[in-house]
């Protein structure tokens, strides 16, 4: 189930170090959008037969008179094949930005192509939308925006048979998307929501890929979680549609889960969930444990295999279970009951150490659903201390100052259930992690180690004596003067002086 | 000593700085936990004092929910949009098509040959699935085949039409009628911001560039409308206005939607068509 990667969307032909390359430019380019709140992806679907990838010749950028000539043989030429060659030298033209510039200067073109997109012979239909989707994915809004006298035919289309058309029409839609709020608000009303909704029964993995794709472009946007996800408008919003239901089904660990589909669905629901329109309905589908056991399975497979790019699906799923805990109506509903599993803390600690081998940045957020397992479940917490997971949690915290607050946060959850749990906590391997964390200079670190370290004095005054055997105090003399760090310094050496 | 020690490589980057080579050294029966079945260890007696987190201490277990835009995410979202733009993929061939002996479409009345089994598959669907029976036209969905044929080819709905709204909106999903297609139109341009020629409501008359001929008669067929297209006829009885007395009873079956001329010699066309049917009501 969980194979590599196929890899049908990719770059090609480059070498190993280039590819490293471009990927840092690409990571500091988007790190930048993110922060300015533009971060817009379009996805690339190119098929081409192999003949035409190992011929090696570049399609040269076509001018005004050669764009003109092959959209008039495509659309009248004598013979079927000549007809589809011609489409097919556009399309390849279409690539450059050049030859996407010239193309939606001319009068008629968008009209010609929509007019080819809808004509009854089978291979036109699909070079036209090839042609369409190499505009879709243009960075210049101007062109992608010509596309739009296209849409209602491609979510027409959407509602059609053939799976490689749908496929197209959808990565297409899927990349006109994220254009602007503009495009957007002519896709809903054409009827967006009701097309995904039906396609999403489709047996195609290709189709249902496409789909999630699509979807998940349509959930980011800054108006999703008004005017895209509510529920108020039967059908013509997320929330109000059979979307849900069979996303959920999607993500059911099983041997039809497919990896590549399951990593868009897990994103649609994450910006579903993220944006809290109506988390309790997710919850009543069954949401927490369909995550919860996909969570289970996904440990499983990061055991088995290498280099899946499992990372990939793990991220949504840690933050929609731990988002989802945060609701209210978990418990009204059940939720604890459905997510009470212990195996659910295994599952998260062999996800942990697979992302401090693979993907160290993704910690935070394994740790984070920790903090919300732990907070408020006498359950979970007693798993960790019987399970034999404090030390291997400790051993998390030279990682990072993120990583360090966070397990020192998760220990301090444990550490507040009171005698019984702080009995299990000390004597161990905490004293001198604590005394190394004192060492840190973030005060956050530190502030987090004091938390811990009142609450194990106050449940288990033994502790104290240790630590002011191993030179506790000295460790708590260096914070002395930190205005933040202070009143706690004080507090806590009194303590351990004074019981 | 003045202030605290920078917090900058913890809330800004958001990225963890890898302090040394840290390894996570897993107990081993975990493992076996997560193969055996569900369940929890009962839970410890929680026994809280109430001088738990009293000043100047303050931790208070709590569960944190983030908001999308929260900085929080940016790791993981800037590695999703890494992988939607591909730079994450491992690098493989294409998907392989294998290529079959030459074969000709088994349709009555279509000679294409095909050696790729999808390009067959995506010949069949745009071209023979949702053909009307009764005038030979295709169309891209079933909603809008359905729709046609009530609309072209059953006698009762005119005489119904005089009564009540019986044009059904075209966009799947809205469940609006209208007393005539004119009137769709307007809401199709209006509510769903369709284009006013959209090419599969089209009067068929309306053929060429010329003036749009009345809008009684709606839904077009492949290859109608704005464009002149030329030699793309393939609806064949297109000319013919008059719907033919069929019977009515079984419009709705699928069997109406493939052309009545298809009846026989077509065994392999028929088996592959099934077993997609098949396969999509899973």
């Amino acid at each position: 189930m969980w194979s590599q990667r196929h890899g049908r969307l990719r770059p090609v032909g480059c070498g190993v170090e280039e590819l490293r390359r471009r990927r840092r430019e690409r990571e500091a380019a988007l790190r930048k959008a993110r922060r300015e709140q533009q971060l817009v992806s379009k996805r690339l679907l190119r098929d081409d037969a192999p003949e035409e990838a190992d011929g090696g010749c570049v399609a040269p950028i076509l001018g005004e008179t050669e764009i003109q000539q092959f959209l008039r043989l495509s659309q009248r030429g004598t013979e079927e094949k000549e007809r589809e060659r011609a489409l097919v030298t556009l399309r390849r033209g279409l690539q450059h930005p050049e030859t996407q510039q010239t193309f939606i200067g001319l009068e008629g073109s968008m009209r010609t192509l929509v007019g080819l997109l809808t004509s009854n012979q089978a291979l036109l239909q699909l070079e036209a939308a090839r042609c369409l989707h190499e505009l879709s994915h243009s960075e210049q809004s101007a062109v992608a925006e010509a596309c739009l006298p296209a849409t209602s035919y491609l979510l027409t289309y959407v509602s059609g048979h053939s799976s490689d058309l749908i496929e197209l029409c959808l990565y297409t839609l899927g990349n006109l998307i994220v254009e602007s709020e503009a495009v957007r608000r002519q896709l809903l009303p054409q009827g967006i929501v009701p097309a995904l909704a039906a396609c999403i029964q489709s047996p195609h993995l290709t189709v249902l890929e496409a789909l999630g794709y699509a979807l998940s472009q349509l959930l980011q946007a800054k108006e999703a979680p008004e005017k895209i996800i509510p529920s108020t408008s039967a059908g013509s919003s997320v929330l109000g549609s059979t979307l849900p239901q069979h996303m959920l089904q999607l993500l059911q660990p099983g041997p039809k889960l497919n990896p590549e589909v399951a990593v868009e669905f897990a994103w649609c629901l994450h910006y579903i969930i993220c944006s809290q329109v109506n988390n309790a309905l997710l919850i009543t589908h069954g949401a927490l444990s369909t995550l919860g056991l996909l969570l289970l399975d996904l440990a499983g497979a990061v055991q088995r295999s290498e280099n899946a790019g499992l990372e990939l699906l793990v991220c949504p799923v840690l933050r929609c279970l731990s988002n989802l805990l945060t609701e209210a109506v978990v418990e009204a509903v059940g939720g604890q009951v459905q997510l009470r599993d212990e195996r659910v803390v295994a599952a998260l600690f062999i996800l942990l150490q697979f992302f401090l081998q693979k993907q160290p940045s993704l910690l935070p957020e394994g740790l984070w659903l920790l903090n919300n397992l732990t907070a408020n479940s006498p359950s979970f917490c007693t798993s960790l201390l019987s399970l034999d997971l404090i030390e291997p949690l400790l051993q998390l915290l030279p990682v990072s100052n993120v990583v360090s607050v966070l397990v020192l946060t998760v220990l301090c959850n444990v550490a507040e259930k009171g005698p019984a749990y702080c009995q299990h906590l000390w004597p161990g391997p905490l004293l001198p992690s604590l005394l190394e964390t004192l060492a840190f200079s973030d005060t956050e670190v530190v502030g987090q180690s004091l938390e811990l370290l009142q609450l194990l004095f106050l449940y288990r005054p033994e502790a104290a004596q240790d630590f002011l055997q191993q030179s506790g105090l000295h460790a708590l003399e260096r914070h002395e003067e930190e205005a933040q760090l202070q009143d706690r310094v004080h507090a806590l050496r009194q303590t351990a002086l004074h019981g | 000593m003045s202030g605290s020690a920078p917090t900058a490589s913890r809330t800004g980057a958001g990225r963890p700085w890898l302090r040394r080579r840290v390894e996570m050294q897993l107990p081993p029966a975990l493992h076996a936990r997560l193969l055996a079945g569900p369940g929890a260890t009962e839970p410890l007696p929680v026994e809280r004092d109430p001088s738990a987190g009293a000043a100047p201490f303050r931790f208070a277990a709590r569960q944190v929910r983030f908001p999308r835009e929260h900085e929080f995410f940016e790791d993981g979202d800037v590695q999703r949009h890494l992988y939607l733009q591909d730079v994450l993929t491992q690098v493989a061939g294409p998907p392989e098509r294998p290529r079959v002996p030459e074969f000709t479409c088994q349709v009555a009345g279509c000679c294409q040959v095909f050696d790729v089994l999808e390009a067959y598959e995506h010949h069949y669907h745009a071209l023979h699935r949702n053909v009307c029976s009764f005038c030979k036209r295709a169309f891209p969905s079933g909603h809008l085949l359905d729709i046609h044929i009530l609309e072209w080819h059953d006698s009762l709905f005119q005489i119904l039409a005089e009564r009540q709204d019986m044009y059904q909106c075209l966009v799947e999903g809205c469940t609006e009628k209208f007393k005539t297609s004119k009137d769709r139109k307007d809401h199709l341009v209006r509510r769903h911001l369709y284009p006013a020629d959209f090419r599969f409501d089209k009067p068929k008359k309306s053929r060429g560039p010329g003036p749009p001929a009345a809008l009684q008669e709606p839904a077009g067929a492949l290859g109608e409308g704005g464009l002149p297209l030329e030699g793309e006829d393939m609806e064949v009885c297109s000319e013919h206005t008059a719907p033919p007395a069929e019977p009515r009873g079984e419009r709705r079956t699928h069997g109406h939607r493939i052309p009545s001329t298809v009846c026989f010699g077509q065994g392999a066309a028929r088996g592959f068509k099934s077993t997609k049917k098949r396969n999509k009501q899973q």
